[in-house]
């Protein structure tokens, strides 16, 4: 059991304290960014509303929260897929330090999407084209950013790469999805998504599919690339808090939109400060003996509608120790006990009434 | 003794394909459900156990061995609906369970046909306003709705609420929570507790997840490759597990307290 695990400094930051940390090796900087939909009826959706994180070298941020918080969201705004209905309303993302919210999407395409930052989608077993073979998928990824490779190179590199990830090459890319297993699906999956070694990779919900065991061999294939240094950060994003325990270093959980809680994974996890985070964790379920007699909690509702502004704390409808002030004064991020929280009532007693760890 | 056996298989098997191909799902499989119990198939992905839950519903049949209901055999002819009044299902994904072409109401109206005498209009109105309210829903909130407008948890909530309307003896529950929000998880172990306690239930929950198993059930049952592998009160499956897929099984769970994977560098943190 590891709880304590102390913060550790990073091995590539220069000693002292640097006059400008934003430069020295922060990958991914999201800076204020708001996101919204535009609806048929033209009413404007804000979904994501003031986010502000930075993603180091090496670094797994885990991004938790419950279906409709705006995570998916989140991502694609971090990544510039601006496609209809999104639109970017302010704010600044920037990856190695070069701006890409001003990028058409052709430019995006070209100069941002595989090389520097990567997706490995939702429901991963699903985004194979059935009709295409995957070596035919996978050199898709190396022409579009390289048309001049010739098809002897292609294959070395797809038969390196699908060889060090584990897999039987010279079967599974000459293979039809339906003709491979999911995990082995999945792991073409995350194959081709960091062909062209990509600064950040953004799982979303990677394992939600999967069954615990497949879960587990795809986590670990991912701890590998980023130990053989195929990638370097990571963004999981996912609803099951006690597996961002292992994944992740440091967690923030969103809500309607928002960071509720920003901090290292410990802090989340065991003594989250914030009711949404606390009732997350209190809604989970674990296979200890003993654990049968602490009753899971569901969060019971919905999370709230974004297309009015919200006056007070957005939680405030389903917090079970709203205060009467709650839905009326606007919440702020502030630091309490290290990490960021959005609670009026953070370092008060009340909130321990919530939830509680696993 | 058989009155308090809700099913009991003697030494089923299922075979899919023939000769060279042949794919066993299930293989030689023996157990008995009690009555007013709730047991688990736990298993990884293509174990068998959907299969073996597709027996009970009399949507497969055995290629081999004895399959008993009520102490009769489960036939293959005849009006499958005389069994289906009996014994019910859920499944994973509700979105698929439901028409996307007709409201909610309407469908959950539609499973009265199911009855050999249909009740009066007015009864079944009022049957499924309580069936509703039965799984924590305001028969408002989804008045002249469609199915794409509900969330997935709500959705299974509805399938949910069919059951209550239909209240068949055995529920087979296939993955229902796997598509499901992982807080609202509890919830929805949360219903299937409540239908075996109100209305005697016997609940056949299929899961990969030997965590919601072993909070939920009565006894249960480890499956691999098509084989029953251990067995028995959660309490001593989990502290005891006999066979080595048990133990992967728990292993493989993320839980808070223990180490997971091991990991050579050390995680970064976010500087404060």
């Amino acid at each position: 059991m590891t709880v304590s695990a102390p913060a550790r400094p990073l091995e590539q930051a220069a000693p002292g304290p640097a006059p400008k940390p934003a430069k020295s090796n922060a990958v991914l900087e999201v800076d204020d960014l708001r996101v919204h939909y535009v609806t048929r009826f033209g009413h404007k959706i804000q979904a994501v509303d003031g986010v502000t994180f930075s993603l180091k070298q090496g670094e797994i941020l885990g991004i938790a929260g419950e279906s409709g918080c705006g995570k998916t969201t989140l991502v694609s705004g971090c990544m510039g897929l601006y496609i209809p209905p999104l639109f970017h309303t302010s704010g600044d993302v920037r990856i190695d330090g070069k701006s890409i919210v001003g990028m058409t999407l052709e430019q995006n395409r070209k100069e941002v999407l595989g090389q520097k930052i990567a997706m490995i989608p939702q429901g991963a077993l699903n985004s194979l084209n059935p009709t295409r073979k995957i070596k035919d998928m996978a050199a898709d990824m190396i022409l579009s950013h390289d048309e001049s490779a010739d098809k002897k190179s292609i294959n070395d590199r797809l038969r390196e790469r699908f060889t060090r990830i584990g897999l039987d090459a010279d079967h599974v890319l000459n293979s039809y999805p339906v003709e491979l297993p999911a995990g082995t699906k999945q792991r073409c999956v995350i194959g081709i998504s960091t062909l062209l070694n990509p600064k950040v990779v953004v799982a979303d919900e990677p394992t939600s599919a999967l069954d615990v065991s497949t879960q587990k061999a795809v986590i670990k294939l991912l701890f590998e690339l980023m130990d053989q240094e195929i990638i370097s950060s990571m963004l999981f994003i996912t609803h099951e808090l006690p597996l961002l325990r292992h994944v992740s270093s440091s967690i923030a959980v969103m809500y309607a939109g928002q960071f509720v809680e920003y901090g290292t994974t410990e802090q989340v996890i065991f003594e989250g400060r914030q009711p949404y985070s606390r009732a997350l964790m209190g809604s989970m379920l674990s296979a200890e003996p003993g654990q049968k007699s602490r009753k899971p909690v569901a969060i019971e509702g919905a999370p709230p509608k974004l297309d009015k502004p919200i006056p007070g704390c957005r939680f405030a409808e389903r917090c079970p120790v709203a205060q009467p002030d709650c839905k009326t004064t606007e919440q702020v991020l502030r630091v309490v006990a290290g990490r960021q929280v959005r609670c009026k009532y953070a370092d008060t007693e009340v909130i321990e009434q919530v939830g509680g760890g696993l | 003794m058989t009155e308090t056996l809700k099913f009991q298989a003697k030494n089923i098997s299922r075979v899919f394909g023939h000769g060279k191909k042949a794919v066993t799902a299930v293989d030689n499989v023996t157990f008995e459900i009690k009555d007013r119990e709730i047991i688990s198939l736990v298993g990884q992905s293509g174990c068998g156990k959907t299969v073996l839950a597709k027996m009970l519903l009399r949507l497969e049949t055995p290629t081999s061995g004895e399959l008993l209901f009520n102490g009769k055999p489960i036939t293959a002819t005849g009006d499958p609906r005389n069994h289906w009044r009996q014994v019910q299902a859920v499944f994973q994904d509700p979105f698929s369970c439901f028409n996307q072409f007709f409201t909610i109401r309407s469908q959950l109206k539609a499973s009265f046909r199911l009855f050999e005498t249909k009740p009066s209009p007015g009864e079944i109105e009022e049957r499924v306003d309580q069936a509703l309210l039965a799984v924590n829903i305001k028969p408002k909130e989804v008045e002249g709705k469609y199915p794409f407008e509900l969330s997935g948890g709500q959705m299974q909530r509805m399938l949910l609420a069919r059951i209550f309307i239909l209240k068949p003896q055995v529920l087979i529950a296939d993955e229902p929570t796997s598509m499901v929000d992982a807080c609202s998880r509890a919830s929805i172990l949360d219903y299937l507790l409540k239908l075996k306690e109100e209305l005697s239930m016997t609940i056949v929950f299929v899961t990969h997840d030997i965590g919601l198993a072993y909070y939920i059930s009565d006894s249960l049952y480890i499956m691999h490759k098509g084989k029953i592998v251990d067995r028995g009160a959660p309490d001593d499956v989990i502290k005891h597990p006999t066979s080595d897929v048990t133990k992967q099984l728990l292993e493989d769970i993320p839980d808070v307290h223990r180490q997971w994977i091991a990991r050579d560098t050390p995680p970064v943190h976010a500087a404060e």
